[in-house]
């Protein structure tokens, strides 16, 4: 069982994962911030390795991976920096990120480097689930990796049961059909797709993420799944200010 | 050997639909449907009547015979700069716009580099009274007013790309950004042979009308239907794609790819895609593109907005992989000389695309009796700027 498992386990609700981006705002501060949060309460945590085409997100988490790139963040910089992750930090880690850098790393290079550092499962949004499941499912299963798929509004439920099946760790439901960083607005067709993905009792727990950004909306999303993901309302934060105060004091107004 | 689109997807190694599932259900539901719906009579008639009497098809097959007498070969030029708006675009936008209102949508969105694509969508957003939002790079649009005044006249939002290297690259993730953010009634009308299955084989085959019509008009005029040599320029590569489509089986007709070396192949500025390429994912599909180690998109570089892509479609990689095309390439200057030579010798001003196409002809050598047909995808009008600041007119 990986800790991702183990935490759903042990805490079934209000699991609060925070997103950041790997190498900023500077490309030392990966682990420093993961340590913060750690500290501060974060249950989980997706940390993402910059690409230069980011089709899935908005202008914050953009600016975010432009910046980790200029500043040198590569896979190989990452892997490097998490080293000794788990000397210092005992909560799961995913990584997220897009294909084509996990495809010219190898992605049995890849897994086995996260294996190897103690990184617990990935988010790649842009690898089909098709494609997952014909290639690279056997290495992610070898290296006990988890995947974790993404569900949108428009889902069908056919496809939803099939990424439930193919899911290890939970399954990702997007608030709603948009790139990251859009605000929540839980309209009466919001809540009634959460309440539908609840009465499928998924196999996977479910977390709900994209447009989560304050108390309200995390406590809003925690009412139909085990937990919420906040990330650009964060990445805001470090891109002003990335002291332990400023993250003490986000997390602070989430959980408080 | 198959070079055409298999049940999955691929084009051997090449393709798929590399998508976060945001966008499945508008990919699944063309996937579903663009099959059945182009082979409609319904369809395929009004298709070919727009093609026709809209866009003024069949485009001339031109025997150049000045051309011809200074590369010792019969270089045929087919006109696709003869069409409406000025380049082979329009094909596609053509066959898109009427898909999409199959489809039910309302709302049309387009990336665009040169503007090219972009006005093409406009103009049959116009033509059909569709709401139309075209994405183009911040840089493009600065160093292509007229195309942004023709998008505005023809009433699309022209946004600007301001992410990345704000150009073709960055205009393409903002119309997919858009597309994810507008799930329902937003059909995205993509501009070449790339992006994710189905794209790139419903693309090349509004783009086979060239190559129906080149056969055919061989026939005629040579009494064969194979020359020996078909040349395109390859951005994305529609129009090649195109033009080589109906001769990707006749196996004795040599296929040629000419990409833009920019300042030269090794220079750092350069969109030579296969030389300098390795395979990857971009904008939704498994390919050839330009890229750092670590998977990084490369920003490419050339005179020519319109093959200032870093990518090629996956039925090129294929095409190239296979070894079936040959991909060579033209650098910037090589392209302005040979749009010079052709408009002297012609009086036919040539896109600086095309004039890549037109370029590679120097390098070749022939013994007086072979057929070349060469796809003079748009006209010069465009480029008229680049030419004077560097011809010194």
């Amino acid at each position: 069982m990986n800790r991702i498992n183990k935490l759903f386990q042990e805490k079934p609700s209000n699991i609060l994962s925070i997103y950041y981006t790997a190498g900023f705002p500077e490309l030392g501060d990966t682990l420093l911030i993961a340590e913060e949060l750690e500290r501060a309460g974060a249950d989980m945590l997706e940390i993402g390795f910059p690409y230069s085409d980011p089709v899935a997100d908005g202008p914050v988490i953009q600016a975010s991976s432009k910046q980790a790139l200029e500043k040198g963040m590569d896979l190989k910089t990452l892997f490097n920096q998490l080293k000794d992750l788990r000397s210092r930090i005992n909560i799961p880690i995913l990584l997220m990120g897009y294909v084509n850098p996990m495809l010219q790393f190898g992605v049995e290079n890849f897994c086995k480097a996260c294996a190897e550092v103690g990184v617990d499962g990935c988010i790649v949004p842009d690898l089909p689930m098709a494609e997952y499941e014909e290639h690279y499912q056997e290495i992610f299963k070898q290296y006990n990796l988890s995947n974790i798929f993404l569900v949108t509004p428009q889902t069908s439920e056919e496809r939803i049961r099939k990424i439930d099946e193919l899911s290890t760790g939970f399954v990702y439901l997007i608030s709603s059909s948009a790139t990251t960083g859009k605000n929540l607005q839980v309209s009466q067709n919001t809540e009634d797709y959460f309440a539908r993905i609840a009465g499928m009792k998924l196999k996977n727990p479910t977390m709900i993420g994209f447009g989560i950004n304050n108390k309200a909306t995390f406590d809003k999303a925690c009412q139909f799944a085990n937990g919420a993901i906040i990330g650009t309302a964060f990445v805001k934060v470090l891109s002003e200010d990335k002291s332990a105060t400023a993250i003490q004091k986000f997390m602070k107004s989430i959980s408080e | 050997m198959n070079y055409f689109v298999n049940e999955k997807g691929y084009y051997g190694d090449f393709g798929g639909a590399y998508i976060p599932e945001m966008l499945y259900p508008n990919v699944e539901e063309l996937r579903q449907n663009y099959l059945k719906i182009i082979n409609d009579e319904s369809f395929k008639k009004e298709f070919h009547q727009l093609l026709k009497d809209y866009v003024g098809r069949p485009s001339p097959l031109y025997l150049a015979k000045r051309l011809s007498a200074k590369y010792n070969a019969n270089i045929f030029l087919k006109r696709e700069d003869l069409n409406h708006t000025g380049a082979h675009k329009i094909n596609n936008t053509i066959g898109q716009i009427l898909l999409a209102e199959r489809l039910g949508k309302k709302r049309i969105i387009a990336e665009t580099g040169a503007g090219q694509h972009g006005v093409a969508t406009a103009t049959v957003c116009a033509l059909r009274g569709l709401e139309c939002v075209v994405y183009m790079g911040e840089i493009d649009i600065e160093r292509q007013a007229p195309n942004v005044a023709r998008m505005k006249m023809l009433g699309a939002k022209v946004v600007p790309a301001t992410s990345g290297s704000k150009t073709l690259k960055d205009a393409t993730n903002e119309a997919m950004r858009d597309w994810v953010n507008n799930p329902v009634d937003t059909h995205y009308i993509i501009g070449s042979v790339v992006g994710p299955h189905p794209y790139p084989d419903m693309v090349a085959i509004f783009q086979s009308i060239i190559s129906e019509e080149t056969k055919k008009q061989l026939k005629e005029q040579t009494g064969s239907d194979q020359p020996d040599y078909v040349l395109a320029c390859v951005g994305g590569g529609s129009n090649a794609m195109g033009m080589f489509y109906h001769f990707i089986n006749d196996e004795n007709v040599k296929l040629v790819a000419v990409e833009a070396a920019g300042q030269g192949v090794s220079s750092g500025h350069s969109a030579a895609t296969t030389a300098l390429g390795k395979e990857g994912v971009l904008h939704g599909s498994r390919s050839i593109l330009m890229q750092t180690e670590d998977g990084q998109v490369v920003e490419p570089f050339s005179v020519s907005a319109g093959l200032d892509y870093p990518g090629i479609g996956p039925q090129h990689a294929h095409l190239f992989k296979t070894g079936r095309g040959k991909y060579v390439s033209i650098t910037d200057d090589e392209s302005l000389q040979a749009g010079l030579l052709c408009t002297q010798l012609e009086g036919i001003i040539p896109a600086i695309e095309s004039a890549h196409a037109l370029a590679y002809l120097e390098k070749m050598t022939f013994t007086g009796h072979e057929n070349v047909v060469v796809c003079l995808s748009g006209r010069g009008d465009k480029d008229m700027d680049t030419y004077m600041k560097y011809f010194g007119l």
